[in-house]
């Protein structure tokens, strides 16, 4: 009895809050996640996006190499975990979408209207008809860029700036679009989101002002879903989000977009960004 | 929008310290409502006019999670005056129906066709039948709804306005206001009455 | 020209352990697009690994392999250093082919 107490004593010590059962449970839920991530196709958008990142293109015929994502030009790495945050060479907040269709204008020389053409790639599913962004397998230049990008910020701690008034202005506009009731259907983002252990169907929704669950959520976009085939970055989530809101279209890049997505970093601020990942 | 204006919110929305003015939530809802003209677009059947806010989403927004007591029931009694029934007066319908259209998440989304009928998306929310498994918990389970309740006038008067306008019972509701809204027709709410209060309805079985 | 295929080959125990992500649309021929057309059948049919000159796996896919196929197969007689080439070949005659180096264990 004693050597057992003595065991546990030493257990508690060694191993926080994990007794040896539990133990094996986390290394089979890693070991999952492993054979899960190194199946993950989102590796093949992230290998193409470090190509076009480094690819001359547009009538200007240059790289991206230049592109300041918020860390200096041409810094990649952890740039995403840093995003949103206030450019003053655009005097806006900028998330990684908006600030890769910057770079693709004043780099390359492509108009704004190109630079945002196909944001989403397709899979010519009829479940979105008529989308300017989808069609048979168009490849979209921009998810995987992002998918590069984002995959330059796994394992590091999401930490959206939040001193320049612009930004906190962004997260307040934010905080009250995820509040904002309307439509047919009388939804606001809170209708879903806004409360804990809740799922749609069989689909569990984060609450996004709980900080796990915000954290969890926003760390684990880009990521690749297995029912669409194709990788989805943070816009699509939002824009996706608003067309089952029965809202109408949000703009790709918008500032409503933005200002959603520095509402949400803020609040998943401190977690472990994860992505791109693998979801359903 | 202005600079200082940008400023001013920023600073002072974020309770900074030595901040004179907070701006009032006119200002910060106009900025809002300039940045939702910038940045949604009508879109098929999705018009932007969707994104006017009527009385109660105004109220709901604004007060989301505290809801003074006398503005909720302002509200729901508003709601209330707004219930429509059937002026044939039947309620319940056929709960086969009830059941198709509580299965049917479509209706509204700009990917829809306008022309095909919209569905309740009941179980996106809701556990309705014992045999579907996949059901949503935004709302109670309404499992055994009719068994535990009867099928008298009074319930079914009930039932279809909830499902018809369910701020009447509770303001701020996360349900929809499927008949005020326009969603689902009256026919098409007399069935799921049915799905709810029928006895033969697997609901109640 | 098909994208490359991304390719691990590591040594686990006395056994080569290979995994292969291909970027393939793995198109079945039944969907139809948002315009009600049937999108053209295009999937891989065959794959082939070679080492050392030998073919160390043969496959026969078909429309229920799904888009961007994850293969994962240990082989014996491989060492670290030497070379395993993976090609595949479709419906439509495309074809790819690419080659890893096997890590040690």
């Amino acid at each position: 009895m004693r050597i057992q107490r003595v065991l546990a004593g030493v257990l508690a010590v060694t191993l926080p809050c994990f007794s040896p059962a539990q133990q094996d449970t986390q290394k089979e839920i890693e070991r999952y996640r492993q054979m899960l991530q190194e199946s993950n196709p989102a590796e093949l958008f992230e290998a193409r996006g470090e190509e076009l990142w480094k690819t001359r293109r547009g009538p200007k015929n240059a790289s991206l190499e230049r592109c300041d994502l918020g860390l200096g030009p041409g810094v990649v790495k952890g740039a995403y975990v840093r995003l949103p945050r206030h450019f003053a060479d655009t005097d806006r907040v900028q998330d990684a979408e908006s600030r890769l269709v910057t770079c693709m204008v004043a780099l390359q020389g492509f108009t704004p209207e190109e630079a945002r053409r196909h944001p989403f790639s397709g899979t010519g599913a009829p479940m979105i008809t008529a989308d300017p962004f989808s069609g048979v397998g168009q490849r979209s230049v921009m998810t995987d860029l992002v998918a590069w990008i984002a995959s330059e910020s796994r394992g590091m701690t999401i930490a959206p700036p939040m001193s320049h008034p612009k930004e906190r202005f962004a997260y307040q506009a934010g905080e009250r679009l995820f509040y904002y009731r309307a439509g047919p259907y009388d939804f606001g983002c809170v209708t879903c989101h806004g409360e804990e252990g809740k799922r749609i169907r069989l689909q569990n929704l984060p609450k996004m002002t709980n900080a796990k669950d915000a954290q969890r959520a926003f760390g684990t976009w880009p990521a690749y879903r297995v029912s669409e085939g194709e990788l989805r970055s943070m816009q699509w989530r939002m824009w996706e989000c608003i067309r089952q809101m029965r809202f109408p279209e949000l703009e790709f890049a918008s500032d409503a977009s933005i200002a959603l997505i520095t509402y949400l970093a803020k609040k998943a601020e401190g977690g472990t960004f994860d992505a791109p990942a693998i979801k359903r | 929008m202005q600079p200082r204006m940008i400023l001013a919110l920023a600073l002072c929305g974020i309770g900074v310290a030595g901040c004179a003015t907070r701006p009032s939530d006119s200002e910060a809802e106009r900025a809002v409502a300039e940045m939702i003209k910038a940045s949604f677009k009508t879109r098929g059947q999705a018009t932007i006019d969707r994104l006017s806010q009527d009385d109660a989403q105004a109220l709901c927004s604004k007060h989301a999670g505290e809801l003074p007591k006398g503005m909720s029931d302002g509200i729901e009694k508003v709601q209330q005056a707004a219930l429509r029934y059937p002026s044939s007066g039947k309620l319940m319908g056929d709960w086969r129906q009830g059941e198709r259209i509580a299965q049917s998440g479509v209706g509204k989304q700009f990917t829809d066709d306008p022309n095909r009928p919209a569905g309740g998306s009941c179980y996106n929310c809701h556990q309705l039948s014992k045999q579907e498994l996949s059901f949503g918990t935004i709302g109670p389970s309404l499992y055994q709804f009719g068994k535990l309740r009867g099928s008298s006038e009074a319930i079914q008067k009930y039932a279809y306005g909830k499902i018809y306008n369910a701020e009447a019972f509770a303001a701020c509701s996360n349900m929809p206001r499927f008949g005020h809204n326009g969603v689902l027709t009256e026919e098409q709410i007399t069935h799921l009455v049915a799905l709810l209060l029928d006895p033969e309805s697997p609901v109640n079985k | 020209m098909a994208d490359p295929m991304r390719i691990r080959a590591n040594m686990t125990g006395d056994k080569v352990e290979v995994k292969v992500l291909m970027a393939h649309e793995m198109e079945t021929g039944l969907r139809k697009d948002a315009q009600g057309k049937i999108i053209p059948a295009h999937f891989i049919r065959n794959v082939t690994v070679t080492h050392s000159g030998k073919t160390v796996l043969s496959a026969q896919w078909g429309t229920s392999v799904s888009r961007n196929p994850f293969l994962h197969f240990r082989f014996k007689g491989g060492k670290p250093g030497e070379k395993v080439t993976i090609a595949w070949l479709d419906n439509q005659g495309e074809k790819r082919a690419d080659e890893a180096v096997i890590a040690g264990g």
